[in-house]
Formats: C-alpha cells, structure tokens, sequence
C-alpha cells in the first residue's frame, strides 16, 4: 500500500490517518474534507488518480494541520514514529513538513523497524530535513526544482534559501548540480528534477530528459504534449502532481527512474490537455491524470 | 560537517544542528532581552559564544530553529526587543540568503519570483492568483489567506508567513507591489 505523509493548511486539524475517499470532486480522510488545490492533498489527489488508473489500493493519508509554526508537523512525526514499526507500506512519500532533523531521523528509524522498509519518496520540506540530516541515500526519489537541486548540491546550504549558486532558471547548470548532489551524498539514489526541462538521474548520471523542443532528448514522447506548458510554472502544485505519480508508479512495481519519467510525461500531456491559464488551479490539472497516463503508456508500450 | 548517523551518538537536544541558525546581536543586554522573549513563547534556543567566521555583533549569540526565522523576528517585534543584526545558519555563517528575482511576463498576469518563492498576480484587478514554491509548511497556508485577494488586501506575508519560504514570499510580494506600480 501507498502511504502519502504531508500538511494541511489549517492549524485546528489534528492527525488524520485512514485512506483517502473521493466523492465526486472532492476528497477526504477520516470524515475529514481535504482541499485539494492547498498544501499535500495535491499530491493525495494526484496519487489517487494515478492509483485508481493502475487498479492499485487507494494510497493512506497520514496528514496533519500545520500552518508553519512546526506543531502540526512536530505531532504527525510523533505520531509516525510510535506507528510505522507496526504498519506494512510498500511504499511512502513525504511532503510538506517542518524540517526538523532530529525528527526526521526518528521517522527514519522508525521506517527502519519495519517488518520490511518501504520504498521511500521525499519532496518539499521532508526532502530538506533528510538532506540536513546526511540520510539521503536511503531515499528511493527525491524530487526537487532547480532551486531545491542546488541546495541539495550545496553541502553547508541549511535551506535553499540560504544556498550557494541557487539556479532560477533551467539552465545548463541542473547536469553539474545533479553530479555535485550525489558526489556530497545529498541525493536520494534516484533524483527526478523538475523544471523546463525536466530530467531524471541515477548515481549521477542523467537517464532521460523530458522536453518536448530539445533536439535528442531520449523521452519517448517527443512530441507537442511533452513542450513545458508556460502557465504551469506560475501554478501551485505542479511539481507536487508529478511526485504523486512517480509514488504510485513505484507503488505498481515500476523502478524509481521509470517511474519518474513516466510522472514527467505524463504531468506535461494532463497540462497540455488541461490548457491552463497562469490562475487555474491544480485540480484542473489533476482531473486529466488517468488520460495522460494511459497516453504516455500507450505510447511507451 | 556536525551530520549525525545511525548508530553513533545523538546530538544532545538543541545542540548546534544543520537544521539552526543564530541570531547575531549588538550586545549582550539585547541577546538577553531576545532570549527571554522568545523563551517565553516556547522555544528551544541556547545562547552561546560566536562562531569564529563572524567579525560583527557581541560576544554572544542565540541559537534557534532557523527555519522559523520569520517567526522569530516578528516575536522579537511585537514584544519590543531589539532586532538581531544579522540571522546565519550555524554551520556556515557566512552564507547570505539567496536575493535573486526573476519577473515573468504571461501577458494579463504577471510573475515574480524571489529565491525559492512564486507570486502571480492578474494585472488588471491586481489580484493573487497563484502561489508556488518552497516547501514549508506555510506555502500552502499563504495561498490560503492571500490567493484570491488583491495586492492591496491581502496580509503582507512578513505578517502571516512563519518561515524561510514565508520570508521569501515576503520579497516577493514587495518586489510585486513595486512592479504594479509602475
């Protein structure tokens, strides 16, 4: 089972722990009604979609409502540390969280003392706390930005905001950052860099590139559907999409790598399907995942 | 690098971590000052001696989650204190937060971005339509209290926002009020 580990954006709720449950458009845990354009429930509903398409369980939420003060996050890392020794996931992503790496290290361990660890996808400030704490390695997929990638690069860098030679623009600095991340041990084994361009790497090296006007890229999908969509950059949530897929992906049995380019594509063909404005909002993304899924399948064979 | 791992010892509760900063005063009456204050709202910080890289402030320092440095500050204010000279992480002071900002052009909207942080704004009604970025808890509670609202009332994100990706936010709503503006 897929187990997705993140925030809300609203102090009073407490820990939610159950499957997630649609009806209709809307989704929830434990009774509890979860938005889905705020926060990790992006990434919860896009792992819901990619679930229902590949005919796996519903993923289990494991959220928390944290309005960055740290006490939501502080509760939910309690919480995962005295019940993850007796839970059996296949696979876990992380997400929003306060970065707190005495924490993370106690979840980790917690992981550690399953009956069998799971497979292990981190983002946003979870992937920042397993940075600082020097675990990266035992990590599956970190699935960073060009910024994120250079904090990640940046040995001393707390946080990207404090970070050496941060990258705004995809450029062609993301192959000697990814190389840096990895030969510092900052990088999970397989890293999925979104942006642009984005381009999938294991143990340094790049695998595939996803982008639909670059002249030799190895993605099988060149085509119109794989140019970035502009307004998608402005839009919230969009990085969180395709981590919820790369998670279910792997939850189905697919490689880290694999898994994460398939997510890229598949991102790119909802986007161009979805034709969004620089104000739509993640849900109008999401809705075209089972489409774009099957489409970059299809094609991939 | 002060990285712990599995099977060595633990850092001891609030000892210097890759996850702290310190917050560089003038002098000790102020470290004090700003030390009992945020004391008293709960947090775990340790005053200490400097590290040898910072030529500036007093003989004292105080150590604290330096993500929450938006929080701390605005702490710091309400209650009065003097402001800290300069916030550092703890394993390398000399780094400087990251001050680069890009300015996108989508024609009825507009996007700037500051550090790790995204804010797009219509032109026309001058309202938030989007948030994106960082990966702190309070990005997705920035969008809800500023997505929807236009640039004139929505909460300034110094005001709502607790962490670095708030503070970043923070630089770039500024930056897009002074783009709107002219």
């Amino acid at each position: 089972m897929l187990a997705i580990v993140g925030t809300i954006p609203d102090p009073g709720v407490d820990i939610l722990d159950g499957p997630v449950v649609r009806r209709g458009q809307a989704m929830f845990v434990e009774e509890q009604a979860v938005d889905t354009d705020r926060g990790t429930p992006a990434l919860l509903a896009s792992a819901l979609a990619a679930c229902e398409f590949l005919g796996l369980d519903v993923p289990h939420a494991l959220l928390v409502g944290d309005e960055g003060l740290g006490h939501g996050s502080r509760n939910l890392y309690r919480h995962l540390s005295e019940v993850l020794p007796g839970r059996n996931y296949t696979t876990m992503a992380y997400h929003y969280l306060q970065p707190d790496t005495d924490w993370h290290d106690r979840v980790l361990l917690a992981m550690q003392s399953m009956a069998t660890m799971p497979k292990i996808v981190a983002d946003a400030g979870f992937m920042y706390a397993a940075k600082m704490s020097g675990q990266s390695g035992v990590y599956d997929l970190f699935t960073p930005d060009a910024g994120e990638l250079a904090f990640l690069a940046d040995p001393d860098a707390p946080h990207p905001f404090y970070t050496r030679g941060f990258i705004l623009h995809d450029d062609q600095d993301v192959p000697a950052r990814i190389a840096e991340a990895y030969e510092h041990g900052n990088s999970a084994r397989c890293l999925l860099v979104k942006g642009g361009t984005d381009r999938v790497a294991q143990n340094g090296r790049v695998l595939y590139t996803v982008n639909g006007t670059r002249p030799g890229s190895d993605s099988p999908m060149e085509a119109a559907s794989m140019k970035a969509v502009e307004a998608m950059e402005a839009m919230g949530g969009t990085g969180d999409t395709i981590t919820g897929m790369a998670a279910a992906l792997m939850e189905s049995g697919m490689a880290a790598p694999e898994a994460a380019h398939v997510a890229a594509q598949a991102n790119r063909v909802a986007g161009d399907i979805a034709r969004p404005t620089p104000a739509s909002q993640i849900h109008e993304l999401i809705q075209h995942i089972p489409a774009a899924l099957d489409r970059v399948m299809k094609q991939a064979g | 690098m002060a990285f712990w791992k599995f099977g060595k010892k633990k850092a001891a509760p609030g000892s210097a971590s890759a996850d702290r900063g310190l917050l560089v005063f003038e002098n000790t009456s102020e470290v004090i000052r700003a030390e009992s204050v945020l004391k008293e709202h709960g947090w775990t910080v340790r005053v200490m001696g400097p590290p040898p890289e910072l030529r500036t402030g007093c003989d004292l320092v105080i150590e604290f989650p330096l993500i929450e440095e938006l929080n701390a500050i605005r702490l710091l204010e309400q209650a009065g204190a003097s402001l800290p000279l300069s916030v550092v992480p703890v394993n390398s002071p000399l780094l400087t937060p990251v001050d680069l900002f890009q300015v996108k052009d989508f024609g009825d909207w507009i996007m700037v971005r500051a550090a790790n942080m995204k804010l797009t704004v219509e032109k026309a009604s001058r309202t938030i339509v989007n948030i994106s970025g960082g990966g702190c808890p309070d990005v997705p509670y920035l969008g809800v209290r500023l997505i929807g609202k236009t640039l004139e009332d929505a909460p300034h994100p110094r005001d709502v926002g607790h962490t670095l990706c708030g503070y970043a936010l923070a630089l770039a709503f500024e930056e897009m009020r002074r783009q709107c503006s002219q």
